[in-house]
């Protein structure tokens, strides 16, 4: 077994067909353990002097109730489902693209490099057109390296994906402080896309457009990957990459074209945070993003559509968090807390649930 | 540029290389040996972290620097014990596990401090150093690297210890084999899921000592998140050093001078954004990758849960 292989995510097996004890094995393996978390957690607030039951109820009333908390929700949504989108291809394709922060940041600063210096010459729907391709570019860019050296010298990409985040983070201030700062302002940052030059809203509401951006992307890379002969292809490199090559299949190239793909998603996930959200990069800004999705993409088994539900759900409760530290006063260190207790349980209650059906197997 | 010359500057910059290189030592180290058995751990940052903590918390009750250690070497246990439960085990995926105790140990460890210190951030007192008559009236070198704190001599000397235990003994031999074909190594009666939990503790406190470091000998405080991504360099070392230990001492060293280079710069006034010189450690990998990174190899088992009679 060669490391490729090893490292390489579980492959899914044939999707689960909607029958009644699917969903109920759902329930019990998705919204048991979470419940179990949030239980978890009430213990944590409770020895932290909190109220559990009133802390859960604002998050819940802000992230989803609240017009206004939930407009930000699925705002939030945006750059994460794009995340999600990079990484289910990378993921699905076995390879771990874990550079999403550094593609995020260079696309995120392109965009807001670009954006507000061309929207005084062009209209706005180039102006955030051109944004969002510098931006996949950039990001596509900036995994070339670590693709190439994986396709053709075979060197691991976690250790360049993660060096080229490093460096992207770093390079991305660099920028920010040194060529595209805004000599108008005292803190460093880049100029300001104004805001009505931004990606619209939905009428009536202030959701950025964003949002469908994201969706859709997760949508055709959950389509692509699970229904043309393409997504068969990249699969199979990342089932087997040997068989590949001996079905004729060109894995350099095919890695190459995934990390592209991946890095590209990343990088608009980057455009559509400023062009959509933020308006600018300030120096030393870095959402990271990228890591928290990572055990999402997982837990939703690289299948596009249970990615969606696992982004609204977090995207929730990191809305609810952030409203929930300055009116109660439970730190945003919390959401954390919760997110995490709540990957290791699903993970728990995953294995366990195998071991349910390995029973009845035999 | 001449100003910048002076003995002084070029103590402060290497001993700040080396408190700076310490922390990435351990965690490297730590990191090697999981690697080494066929475990990801992607938690070294979580483990580094509690350890920072719980380091912090029991120096500042106490007043003692080396319960402080053993506590911060206890808190990385800790997180470690989680994971080697989760992921050798139960053998749940180690990527997702990994960054979930990150993640989880990240809010901790800010809520335990906000809670126990609110918005204040109190200081230890310096620590004391262990001089080595002679060595350390060298000029330079001497005060970076044989006046220090007892730790940083143990953390050289666990470099010699961990390149004996796998060139010279049957552990290493074990340690190998759990990462390369652990199915062979089960074939011979050694039982793999103990010898994958053991690397993984022995990562667990080795960050928790890097954790430690950073907050009582490093910083003198705590302050959440304060890892900054020492955990992934240490991840990243691991990988590059490719299971030598001495390696890992290399990129710790050159890692850990870059970083005492961002500071000694600002405290001598060049502007210089501290970005770029952050960059520099990153790209020379880059560099280094690209010019000869054919000959990279990872463990066979890497990242694979072990079953027996599995496949």
């Amino acid at each position: 077994m060669d490391e490729a292989q090893a490292i390489h995510p579980p492959h899914d097996k044939a999707a689960a067909r909607p029958t009644l004890e699917a969903w109920r094995s759902l329930a019990l393996v998705t919204v048991g353990p979470i419940l179990l978390a949030f239980l978890f957690c009430a213990l944590a607030l409770l020895i932290a002097g909190h109220d559990p039951l009133a802390y859960y109820l604002y998050v819940v009333e802000r992230g989803v109730f609240s017009g206004q908390g939930l407009q930000q929700t699925l705002t939030r949504m945006a750059p994460l489902l794009l995340h999600a989108a990079s990484l289910i291809i990378a993921f699905r394709a076995g390879i771990w693209n874990l550079g999403g922060d550094g593609q995020f940041l260079l696309g995120a600063v392109m965009a807001a490099a670009l954006g507000p210096v061309l929207v005084t010459v062009a209209p706005d729907w180039i102006t955030l057109i051109a944004c969002m391709l510098l931006a996949m570019l950039v990001g596509a860019l900036w995994s070339l390296v670590p693709a190439l050296l994986r396709a053709y010298q075979g060197v691991n990409e976690i250790i360049t994906t993660l060096m080229m985040t490093f460096l992207g983070t770093s390079f991305a201030n660099v920028l920010v402080k040194l060529i595209f700062l805004d000599p108008a302002t005292t803190v460093p940052q880049t100029r300001t896309l104004p805001v009505e030059d931004r990606l619209a809203w939905l009428p009536g509401t202030t959701i950025s457009s964003g949002l469908f951006i994201g969706l859709a992307a997760v949508i055709i890379v959950h389509l692509v990957m699970t229904r043309t002969a393409f997504g068969l292809r990249l699969r199979i490199v990342g089932a087997n990459p040997k068989a590949a090559l001996h079905a004729g299949l060109s894995v350099s190239a095919l890695t190459v074209i995934v990390f592209a793909l991946s890095g590209g998603l990343a990088g608009l996930a980057g455009a559509v945070d400023i062009v959509g959200v933020f308006g600018n990069v300030r120096a030393d800004w870095n959402p990271a993003y990228a890591l928290a999705v990572v055990p999402l993409v997982f837990l939703a088994r690289f299948n596009g559509w249970a990615t969606i539900a696992f982004v609204f759900f977090y995207a929730v409760l990191d809305i609810g968090g952030e409203s929930a530290a300055r009116r109660i006063g439970v730190p945003q260190y919390f959401t954390l807390v919760l997110v995490a207790t709540m990957f290791i349980l699903l993970a728990l209650a995953e294995w366990l649930d195998q071991q349910r059906r390995a029973r009845q197997r035999s | 540029m001449e100003a910048l010359l002076t003995t002084a500057f070029l103590t402060a910059l290497v001993t700040g290389a080396v408190t700076a290189g310490i922390p990435l030592l351990l965690a490297g180290l730590g990191e090697q040996m999981s690697e080494k058995a066929g475990v990801l751990n992607v938690g070294i940052e979580g483990m580094m972290l509690a350890g920072a903590f719980a380091g912090f918390f029991a120096a500042y009750m106490s007043g003692s620097i080396a319960l402080g250690f053993l506590a911060g070497a206890a808190g990385g246990f800790g997180v470690a014990l989680l994971m080697a439960l989760l992921c050798v085990r139960l053998g749940l995926n180690q990527i997702v596990i990994g960054i979930g105790l990150t993640l989880g140990f990240e809010g901790i460890t800010a809520l335990l401090h906000y809670n126990l210190f609110g918005r204040s951030y109190p200081r230890l007192p310096a620590v004391e150093t262990l001089r080595i008559p002679g060595l350390a009236d060298i000029p330079v070198l001497g005060p970076a690297f044989f006046d220090r704190p007892l730790i940083v001599y143990i953390a050289v000397a666990l470099v010699f210890v961990a390149s004996f235990v796998y060139r010279r003994t049957n552990l290493g031999l074990y340690l190998q084999a759990a990462g390369d074909k652990p199915a062979a190594l089960d074939v011979t009666g050694i039982d793999v899921v103990r010898i994958r939990t053991f690397a993984v503790l022995t990562a667990g406190t080795l960050a928790g000592l890097g954790g430690a470091f950073l907050s009582e000998v490093g910083a003198g405080l705590f302050v959440p998140f304060m890892t900054n991504g020492a955990g992934f360099i240490g991840i990243v070392l691991a990988m590059l050093a490719r299971g030598r230990p001495f390696w890992v001492l290399a990129g710790a060293a050159i890692f850990g001078a870059c970083l005492s280079l961002t500071t000694a710069l600002q405290v001598a006034g060049v502007n210089v954004p501290t970005d770029v010189i952050q960059m520099i450690p990153f790209a020379a990998v880059m560099a280094v990758l690209i010019i000869f990174g054919r000959n990279a190899h990872l463990p066979a088992a890497l990242g694979i849960p072990y079953v027996r009679g599995a496949r």
